[in-house]
């Protein structure tokens, strides 16, 4: 019963990493893709919209991270062994993220090296997650060969391939568009707005391109995707739902709905997210020699699933109402200088 | 360098860059809270101020803080997958607590720092003094997690299996308290020397002295409280290490022969070649009554412990001599500032006075350091105390000491970008806040 519940959690953290730390992510790559003379205009917005949050977004990570070594810890390690080089790229990435956009809008004086900070926090906005989609995309991608004879094929092969690229470039892409959806909702003026639903198109193209991608390279390099995703009921259901919530989604847009696009951005990444690890659940990682770690495979003694559990009840309950109070009580409308 | 050796350096570093932001994390908000309470009592703007300013500098130190530590929960699987693979059950409780611990942290911070003038000012308060409880309780969580290493409890081992895991057990091992406390003073004990230094500089140089008095007064009588408790808690950790650890103990006093009336030995060069230590004073008997409470007692030394089993002891007594020797400094310091209050002395306002503040500045925090130095160089060749050995614990992937290089090299930058943004924090403060309060 605990390991449900203590599974429940790494999903729901890692749902919560994919939309707010996804938005979050966003909003640097939105900035990448901006002109120069609109940037500052996206910057105050995304720091008005993001900024009180901001290091709560990025503590599912850790939530995730705290559960895998705790309660899973073949899967952890196994991550942390064959994946060493794309999650070293991927902390790189984090570690510039979070100091630039803490420096640029606390170093006292604003001078040129705003444009440096700037810079950073863009390009590795965009690595980030370019890597952590790698890294998932590798999991299940039948390349990690735990007796490989060679640097190459135990270090670099398992992730260096064009399927866990286009994952990788997939999961930009969403970061991307969850951003300009929540940022359309954000803005007052009809240009800004324009501009942001502009973006939006574009991300989701950029989305449909990279999944066209990820099948093509899911055939060649004979990943069963497409039999996981349309092989049982409950991967075709949320595949479905999660496509009709899109296009509602657009409906919303053009209405101006806030809360509906909110809504359905949300609902389309939770059954994106479901039917992709639906399809294998509960095993995590694919190896390319046929075996592979589940969640029942590794999980640590019983005794630690329970107190794990226990606490992640016990901390839920002091974070969940806080959390919900924090984001409603800071008002987004106010351009007022933070102090 | 070959990997093993990378791969420590590597740890060494990110947990030593680590631990000067998470002490400045722990202690900053109670500063920030003195200051701010005092403001709403008394309404002078400079309270205010320097609420204000410390809370900017906080937001630095706090990013800083956030990603190193998100690094290091990635580092122990990407350095030390076999450790990772027994430890994580066992002692991952404390870090499953601190997981909400960090996120009450990251919460409270985003209601504090974006929260003036949109709350009531005492909840607004209120989430402040939350910040700085819940930056305590992870630093006590993660040092129980790292006194596990040091005295592990919570499971039996036999044949190379760890069953009859009880991660509760595991979390309150012998070692957690002694540490923790240690550890949580000698934050207060560092994070206010530093922050008491860098405002006695700027008043000796007379910039917006009303300012920098008040921000010098409020770290100053954290830092001078927590250097008198500092030496009495290591009293307590050293006891707990000769028990537990009678290696480390050996190697921290450089004592290569087990014997009665052992001498403390301070200072000194440990020839470990031919077992003595070279130009040290030695004081006959002090070992064995600070141990054992009498001085004819027998202290274990070396010569007990099977030479593959014993720890570097240059370095562990290098550093153990420096960590005491500088707290006997900050204790020095501390017995006058209280005698000056005491005694009502206006010594807080004299130039030698500041000037030894000035000096003390960077001295707690090389404590700490050399401090951890003697934990975890002193456990070794263990990773897990009498269990698993370090060089068993190692990634099997080559090539570490490029990525070894990497972190040094990034590390190096983000000290330097903390210290540049700080100087500038500091710079701004006269446009800022001047409002010319009298001192
Ligand atoms: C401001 C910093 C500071 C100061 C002034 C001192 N210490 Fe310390 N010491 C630490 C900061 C520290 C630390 C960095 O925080 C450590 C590392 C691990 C820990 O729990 O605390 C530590 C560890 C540590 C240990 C090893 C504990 C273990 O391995 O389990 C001992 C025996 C002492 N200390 C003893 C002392 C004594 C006798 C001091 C007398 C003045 C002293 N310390 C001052
Ligand atoms: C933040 C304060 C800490 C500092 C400054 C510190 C310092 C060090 C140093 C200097 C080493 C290298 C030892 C050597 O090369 O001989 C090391 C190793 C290590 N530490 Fe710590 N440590 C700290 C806390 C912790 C904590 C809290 C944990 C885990 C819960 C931990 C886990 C490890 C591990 C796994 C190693 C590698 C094995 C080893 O070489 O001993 N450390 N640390
Ligand atoms: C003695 C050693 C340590 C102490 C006292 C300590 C304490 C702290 C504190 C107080 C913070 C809050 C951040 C801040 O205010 O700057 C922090 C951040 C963090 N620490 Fe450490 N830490 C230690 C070692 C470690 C180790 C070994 C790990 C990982 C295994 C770790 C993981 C983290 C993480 C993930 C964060 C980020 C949390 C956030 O975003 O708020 N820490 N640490």
């Amino acid at each position: 019963m605990m390991l449900y519940i203590v599974i429940g959690f790494l999903w729901v953290s890692m749902l919560i990493y994919v939309l707010m730390g996804g938005a979050d992510f966003g909003a640097g790559i939105l900035e990448l893709f901006t002109s120069e003379n609109n940037r500052s205009k996206i910057r105050t917005t995304t720091y008005n919209a993001m900024g009180p949050i901001w290091e709560a977004n990025h503590m599912w990570l850790i939530i995730a991270v705290v559960i895998l070594f705790v309660g899973f810890p073949g899967i952890y390690t196994t991550v942390s062994v064959y994946m060493h080089i794309p999650l070293v790229i991927m902390l790189m990435g984090i570690i510039a993220r979070g100091t630039a956009f803490t420096f640029r809008h606390y170093d006292a004086v604003k001078d040129n090296m705003q444009q440096l900070y700037n810079r950073i926090y863009v390009y590795s906005s965009f690595i980030t997650p370019l890597f952590l989609g790698v890294i998932a995309g590798s999991a299940v991608s039948r390349q990690i060969d735990t007796d490989a004879s060679t640097f190459a094929s135990a270090y670099i092969l398992g992730w260096f391939n064009w399927f866990s690229f286009s994952v990788g470039f997939f999961t930009v892409a969403i970061c991307g568009f969850l951003a300009a959806v929540y940022l359309i909702g954000d803005v007052k003026d009809l240009t800004d707005k324009k501009r942001y639903i502009r973006k939006a198109k574009m991300m989701n193209g950029a989305m449909a391109f990279w999944i066209i991608m990820i099948f093509w390279f899911s055939y060649k390099g004979d990943i069963p995707l497409f039999n996981w995703l349309f092989g049982n009921f409950i991967s075709v259901a949320t595949t479905v739902t999660g496509l009709l919530s899109l296009i509602l989604l657009w409906i919303a847009i053009y209405r101006n709905n806030i809360k509906r696009m909110r809504f359905y951005a949300g609902f389309m990444t939770m059954m994106l997210l479901i039917a992709v690890t639906y399809s294998h659940y509960p095993n995590i990682i694919l190896l390319k020699n046929g075996a592979h770690l589940s969640l029942f495979g590794t999980k640590g003694p019983d005794k630690t699933i329970n107190s794990l559990g226990i606490a992640l009840l016990a901390g839920s309950l002091f974070i969940v109402p806080s959390l919900v109070y924090l984001i409603y009580s800071t008002p987004k409308k106010t351009d007022r200088e933070v102090q | 360098m070959d990997n093993f050796l990378a791969a420590r350096s590597q740890m060494a570093l990110s947990l030593g860059f680590h631990i000067i932001f998470s002490c400045i994390g722990m202690v900053m908000p109670f500063f920030m809270a003195v200051s701010h309470f005092m403001w709403l009592r008394t309404g002078n703007e400079n309270y205010k101020n320097v609420t204000k300013a410390w809370s900017k500098g906080v937001a630095i130190f706090f990013a800083t803080g956030a990603v190193s530590g998100t690094v290091l929960s990635f580092e122990l699987g990407l350095l030390w997958p076999e450790f990772m693979k027994h430890a994580g059950p066992i002692f991952g409780m404390p870090f499953s607590l601190e997981g909400t611990a960090f996120f009450i942290e990251a919460i409270a911070l985003g209601f504090f720092l974006y929260g003036w003038g949109r709350f009531n000012k005492w909840f607004h308060w209120f989430t402040g003094v939350i910040v700085g409880l819940s930056g305590i309780i992870s630093g006590i969580l993660v040092v129980a997690a790292n006194s596990w290493m040091n005295s592990p409890a919570g499971f039996d081992y036999a044949n190379g299996k760890y069953t009859n895991i009880d991660p509760i057990a595991a979390m309150f091992n012998k070692a957690w308290f002694s540490q923790s406390l240690h550890m949580t003073i000698a934050a207060f004990a560092a994070t206010g020397f530093a922050v008491a230094g860098i405002h006695a500089l700027m008043i000796l140089r007379k910039t917006n002295i009303g300012f920098h008095s008040i921000a010098f007064k409020i770290a100053a009588v954290f830092a001078i409280i927590a250097a008198v408790l500092q030496p009495l808690s290591g009293d307590i950790s050293a006891k707990f290490v000769a028990k537990t650890q009678p290696a480390k103990l050996a190697a921290m006093e450089a004592h290569f022969n087990t014997e009665r009336n052992a001498p403390l030995i301070i200072g000194g060069i440990p020839d470990e070649k031919n077992k003595k230590v070279d130009y040290a004073v030695k004081l006959p008997g002090m070992l064995s009554l600070m141990i054992n409470g009498d001085t004819n007692s027998e202290v274990k030394g070396l010569d007990a412990i099977v030479v593959n089993d014993q720890p570097p002891v240059s370095v562990v007594h290098y550093a153990f001599q420096i960590m005491v020797a500088l707290g006997m400094l900050m204790l020095g310091i501390s017995l006058l500032s209280f005698i000056a209050l005491l005694r009502k002395r206006a010594w807080f306002k004299q130039r030698w006075f500041l000037k030894l503040f000035v000096f003390a500045t960077p001295l707690g925090f090389i404590a700490v350091e050399a401090g951890w130095t003697v934990t975890e160089v002193g456990r070794q060749p263990w990773i897990i105390q009498g269990i698993m050995r370090t060089a068993d614990a190692v990634t099997p992937m080559p090539g570490i000491v490029y990525s070894f290089y990497l972190f040094t090299a990034v590390y190096v930058s983000l000290a330097i970008a903390v210290v540049f943004l700080l100087n500038r924090q500091i710079r701004m403060v006269p446009e800022i806040y001047d409002i010319n309060t009298k001192y």
